[in-house]
């Protein structure tokens, strides 16, 4: 009696997990202009519109004096796993102690060796870097995928510590 | 049934048989009227094709939230057309050890079973190629010769994938074909009679699965389950199985050969709906309800043809969203579900429905 129970709860069970896999598509199909979450690219590249975690090419961010949150540390440099980052630092001596102190010259990034990992952007200490959100990349000569992340004259905020 | 008002085919019909009898011998006429049959059928066939898997694929993708085909022409409405230009214009690779012989058969076969099928349906009243006794048993009979195409097609490509396939195949049909037959088999105690114009005529006053109410409920779920595997679709397209199997059974055809077999696929899809149409859903019968006389009579106008692809297009949507919701069987669990689930309920339900019919408790 027990086997019949259990082959006949069975068949139940079968029909209710089936039915709810039904309601789920079926939810999507009936509500598929709300739903559909593919964008056709060429067409909407104007309002193109990357979400949060999408990892684009390494950007430094500057503000409108110029000024980036870069010390020039290396830790970037340093979690690459594939020697794309490059730092180009130099000493100067800095005019309140008088002793000398590292900064910035050239934060070199090589986008051809990049594979957009994210580490250097978690090692970074102070944010001086992220992932940006363009989704363009190409370029016409392999020459233009090596930036210098640092804009020219641009120096060190003041309020970022090393 | 000659004084209801439905729009009949059958003095166009007539009138074209006689054209041809006046100009004709008799057997000429009948050899052009066949030609004429055939060359409508080939044409209905491709297009029937040619929207049913643009439809696939517009389903399948707002089924899993994407878009589907979109570039060629508006909404992609052109883009089976192209492919199947393109696979016009494909190269017939024949492997070097293949069955020559029973490698380019298997196509034919496939596809002419499926053509069988469509010549007994009925697609409205008067519009129906061959209205025989026994209807019901012909198409079961004759899409179940499908299957020969797809074991010999397996075999003679000689490639394990496609051995394997067939062989899959071959353990599917054998199995499901009891089922299906079964359960159509109580609908036809219900009516009385194996020739589809009858079953359809005993639907005028309600469609069986009103009429029938439980036993044929449980017929048309079954017919359904059966119906999906008969046509080697998913969740039982094991003969394909593209994850295991690269193509299963058509792994080695390219070109029109391959697109034969679509052809087939999407043409027994077709014949499972429209049987299931005519024979649950009253064929090309329009929605009656008991005695509304204004509602039935607003039914009325909508013509046969359009209540019979209607009806067809609904069991087409619901066997895809089968395929596009639930995962792929295991061959154990195909054969455990027809055996040990599908068989004993049907035969159970046969006899339910036969005392159903002997003491009259249905509508």
């Amino acid at each position: 009696m027990k086997a019949v129970a259990k082959y006949f709860s069975g068949i139940a069970h079968g029909l209710k997990t089936l039915l709810t896999g039904m309601k789920v598509t079926g939810y999507y199909f009936s509500h598929a202009r709300k739903e559909i979450i593919t964008q056709q690219y060429p067409e909407n590249r104007e309002e193109l519109q990357m979400f949060e975690r999408f990892r684009g090419i390494v950007e430094m961010p500057h503000d409108e004096n110029n000024e980036h949150a870069c010390t020039g540390c290396s830790a970037c440099e340093v979690a690459c796993p594939n020697g794309s980052i490059e730092i180009l630092w130099q000493r100067v001596v800095d005019p309140e102690t008088g002793k000398k102190k590292k900064i910035i010259d050239k934060h070199v990034y090589h986008y051809a060796m990049c594979t957009l990992c994210n580490l250097c952007i978690i090692a970074c200490p102070t944010d001086a870097i992220v992932m940006g959100k363009t989704f363009e990349h190409a370029v016409y000569d392999r020459k233009q995928l090596t930036q210098i992340l640092n804009k020219p004259g641009s120096k060190v905020r003041a309020d970022v510590k090393d | 049934m000659e004084e209801s008002g439905y729009f009949d085919f059958s003095p166009i019909v007539n009138n074209i048989h006689e054209s041809l009898a006046a100009s004709f011998s008799p057997g000429w006429a009948m050899a052009i009227a066949w030609a004429l049959i055939g060359i409508t059928l080939i044409l209905f066939a491709a297009l029937s094709v040619i929207i049913l898997v643009y439809v696939e694929r517009k389903v399948a993708a707002f089924f899993q939230v994407r878009l589907g085909p979109m570039r060629v022409g508006p909404w992609g409405l052109l883009q089976t057309v192209a492919d199947f230009i393109k696979l016009l214009m494909k190269e017939h690779i024949t492997s070097r050890n293949a069955d020559k012989f029973l490698f380019n058969l298997a196509p034919f076969i496939i596809v002419t079973a499926a053509f069988l099928g469509l010549g007994a349906i009925p697609f409205a009243l008067g519009l129906h190629i061959f209205d025989i006794n026994i209807g019901l048993f012909y198409i079961t009979a004759v899409s179940s010769v499908g299957v020969l195409g797809i074991l010999l097609g397996g075999w003679a490509g000689n490639n394990k994938y496609s051995l394997i396939g067939a062989l899959r195949s071959g353990a599917q049909i054998v199995s499901y074909e009891l089922s299906i037959t079964l359960s159509l088999l109580a609908v036809v105690v219900l009516a009385g009679s194996l020739q589809l114009s009858e079953i359809i005529a005993s639907q005028e006053n309600g469609w069986w699965i009103f009429k029938g109410h439980i036993s044929a409920w449980i017929a048309f779920v079954i017919f359904m389950i059966a119906g999906t595997a008969e046509t080697n679709r998913g969740p039982f397209d094991l003969a394909e199985a593209e994850s295991e199997l690269t193509a299963g059974f058509h792994t080695e055809y390219s070109g029109i050969k391959f697109a034969m077999f679509f052809l087939a696929e999407y043409l027994s899809l077709f014949i499972i709906a429209s049987v299931g149409a005519t024979v649950f859903f009253g064929g090309w019968l329009p929605f009656h309800i008991g005695t509304w006389q204004a509602f039935n009579h607003i039914m009325d106008y909508i013509p046969p043809i359009v209540w019979f692809f209607g009806k067809v297009a609904g069991i087409i949507g619901i066997i895809m969203w089968f395929k596009w919701t639930f995962p792929r069987l295991r061959i154990d669990q195909l054969l455990i579900l027809e055996w040990k689930y599908l068989l004993p309920i049907n035969l159970f339900n046969l006899i339910l429905v036969s005392f159903i019919a002997l003491m009259g408790w249905y509508f």
